[in-house]
């Protein structure tokens, strides 16, 4: 078959590879329809996120047809059209039973390596370097689905596959910022950055009720996709994002601060070519502009939620803020599982369609000009979806 | 999805303090090796127990171990894989044996290596599993022999053991081990 391998920075190929097998008895094999590139691809793509290996076959969101079920598959049969999640939860752990799907025990066959970095290990995930598990991913014609019978989500016909193809990630990763930080009506919400995961962000902070999304990018193209979705907008390049959410908060500042940035936030000023030399030095490994500047806009009491991509360490966090302003935390991988009925019952509802964050669809022959082009943000490049 | 990470040498930095953590007491003049690790696993103390007690089942959970057979009542003969494809053997005796909670045994005279270990389940409070803890001691005796069973388990016992318990648990808990072994890649 063919797949899209990495081998080093900014080298990204397509090659035919053996097609993948079964190898447990709870796999099944996907002929994937669709399949897209993430922000945090990105991440891998610029070479930010260790234990890759040359050949590794990338991709963590996407849907297809079932080709092939294991014996321990009795859920599942050939033909089934389904969206996988990008989190692997094995569903009999103490985490997986408790909803927490990307904290699962059991699916990371390379746990030792992430135990050593986190103290645990979270859930293994498609395509996404050998700490994370090391898995195959789906920007391939075909992959492997491990523990098939929990993962996999038959979608209904009456949906298309643009329509439930982000199910696998960044809608429930955007909507799971929103809805751990308790927005239950009435609230101002602020969400830094306005890619794919902060638009889903915006559009599910105000389906949770809050009366105001404010939203902060630079990009102009993602700023009116986030104005089309229902938020006020600050461009930082234009105006102090500090000076302008006073303004628009009346002083008080947001109830929710949304981090949908990571560890690639484009910082500002001092601070902002510090964590970029830092970074570059790997003695930190995130940029954490946005993160700082989200725990200083917060109103007192309020909650921070941080969707956004951190991994190893960041500096100068301030603590002092966050802890005399009694602040909550929210954070973590998206628990994918969890969100697929509800969200896809929104969809079927009408209250969103997520296909409104595509802006380019390329073969999966041409990914590698997808990636280039989604880094650098050309051509107004918001989502890549690709077609085998 | 939200990520991750840190450099490479920050992997190596977590596993050096993960491994230095547990440093075994040894003096130069004692030769023994204790080992011990924990898991939590998402199934009662009986369960576990039952599947420990059957000995011939555990060289499916130990990697170390070729084979185990029980002979009478309490006893059994044990043989473990050593390098260069040969092996070593003991008979031993079950010390202990309270069902559900802990399962002892100790090498008897004449065994190639003496040693003693003890597998113990304790429920954990409010409905969070079972911590399942191994003991393993081992004193390796002097010369060629020794030095084969020095790598016995290789050069991080521990770590061994512990990856032992994790397939261990996560037959228990999935009835599969998670791999990616024989997946496709772009490596020619
Ligand atoms: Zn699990
Ligand atoms: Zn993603």
């Amino acid at each position: 078959m063919k797949a899209l391998c990495w081998y080093g920075r900014g080298d990204v190929r397509v090659e035919r590879v053996p097609d993948p097998e079964l190898l447990n008895p709870r796999d099944a094999i996907v002929k994937v329809t669709r399949t897209a590139i993430c922000g945090s691809d990105l991440h891998l793509y610029d070479a930010y996120i260790p234990t890759m290996r040359k050949g590794d076959i990338l991709g963590h969101e996407f849907m297809g047809e079932v080709v092939e079920v294991g014996s321990g598959v009795d859920n599942l049969a050939v033909g089934d059209r389904v969206v996988v999640p990008f989190p692997i939860a094995c569903g009999g752990c103490y985490f997986c039973q408790n909803d927490l799907w990307s904290l699962c025990d059991n699916s990371n066959p390379n746990a030792r390596l992430a135990e050593a970095l986190f103290g645990h290990a979270p859930a293994g995930i498609f395509g996404y370097s050998h700490l994370m598990g090391g898995y195959a991913g789906g920007q391939a014609e075909y992959v492997r689905v491990p523990f098939a019978d929990v993962g996999p989500f038959k979608v209904p016909e009456s949906v298309s596959d643009d329509q439930v193809l982000f199910l696998t990630d960044i809608f429930p990763t955007g909507y799971q910022a929103a809805e751990v930080a308790g927005i239950s009506g009435g609230e101002t919400v602020a969400v830094w950055g306005c890619g794919p995961v902060g638009q889903f962000a915006i559009r599910s902070a105000l389906m949770l009720g809050a009366e105001r999304v404010i939203a902060i990018d630079r990009v102009p193209e993602r700023l009116e996709m986030a104005k089309q979705g229902g938020a006020e907008v600050i461009n930082y390049e234009e105006v102090s994002s500090r000076d302008a959410l006073t303004a628009l908060t009346g002083g008080r500042g947001p109830d929710v601060c949304i981090e949908a940035v990571g560890m690639e936030a484009h910082g500002m000023g001092a601070a902002g070519v510090y964590d970029r030399l830092k970074q570059e030095l790997k003695v930190e490994t995130g940029r954490p502009h946005a993160l700082r500047e989200a725990i200083l806009a917060c109103r007192k009491g309020g909650v921070v939620s941080v969707a956004g991509v951190f991994g190893g360490f960041i500096d100068k966090l301030p603590m002092g803020a966050a802890f005399n302003k009694g602040l909550t935390f929210k954070m973590g991988q998206t628990h994918v599982h969890r969100y697929l009925k509800p969200l896809l019952a929104r969809i079927e509802e009408g209250a969103i369609d997520p296909s409104f964050v595509i802006t380019h669809r390329l073969a999966l022959d041409d990914a590698p000009a997808g990636y280039k082009m989604f880094r650098d943000k050309h051509d107004g490049c918001v989502k890549v979806v690709l077609q085998p | 999805m939200t990520l991750l990470v840190a450099g490479a040498a920050l992997v190596g930095l977590g596993v050096a303090v993960a491994l230095g953590a547990r440093a075994r007491s040894r003096t130069p003049n004692d030769r023994r090796i204790r080992i011990e690790q924990h898991v939590t696993i998402n199934r009662s103390p009986e369960e576990l127990y039952r599947v420990w007690r059957n000995l011939e089942g555990l060289p499916q959970i130990m990697r170390h171990l070729e084979s185990v057979s029980e002979l009478t009542e309490g006893r059994s003969r044990w043989t473990a894989k050593a390098p260069l494809g040969q092996s070593v053997s003991w008979e031993a005796e079950i010390t202990q044996d309270l069902p559900g909670q802990i399962i002892a045994w100790r090498s008897l005279a004449g065994a190639d290596v003496k040693n003693a270990g003890s597998v113990s389940f304790t429920a954990l409070p409010g409905a969070r599993g079972t911590d399942l803890k191994v003991v393993l001691a081992y004193e390796p005796p002097a010369g060629k022999v020794g030095a084969a069973l020095a790598k016995l388990f290789g050069e991080e016992p521990e770590m061994q053991l512990r990856e032992d318990l994790r397939r261990f648990k996560q037959r228990m808990e999935t009835g599969e081990v998670a791999t990616t072994e024989g997946q496709p890649s772009g490596r020619a």
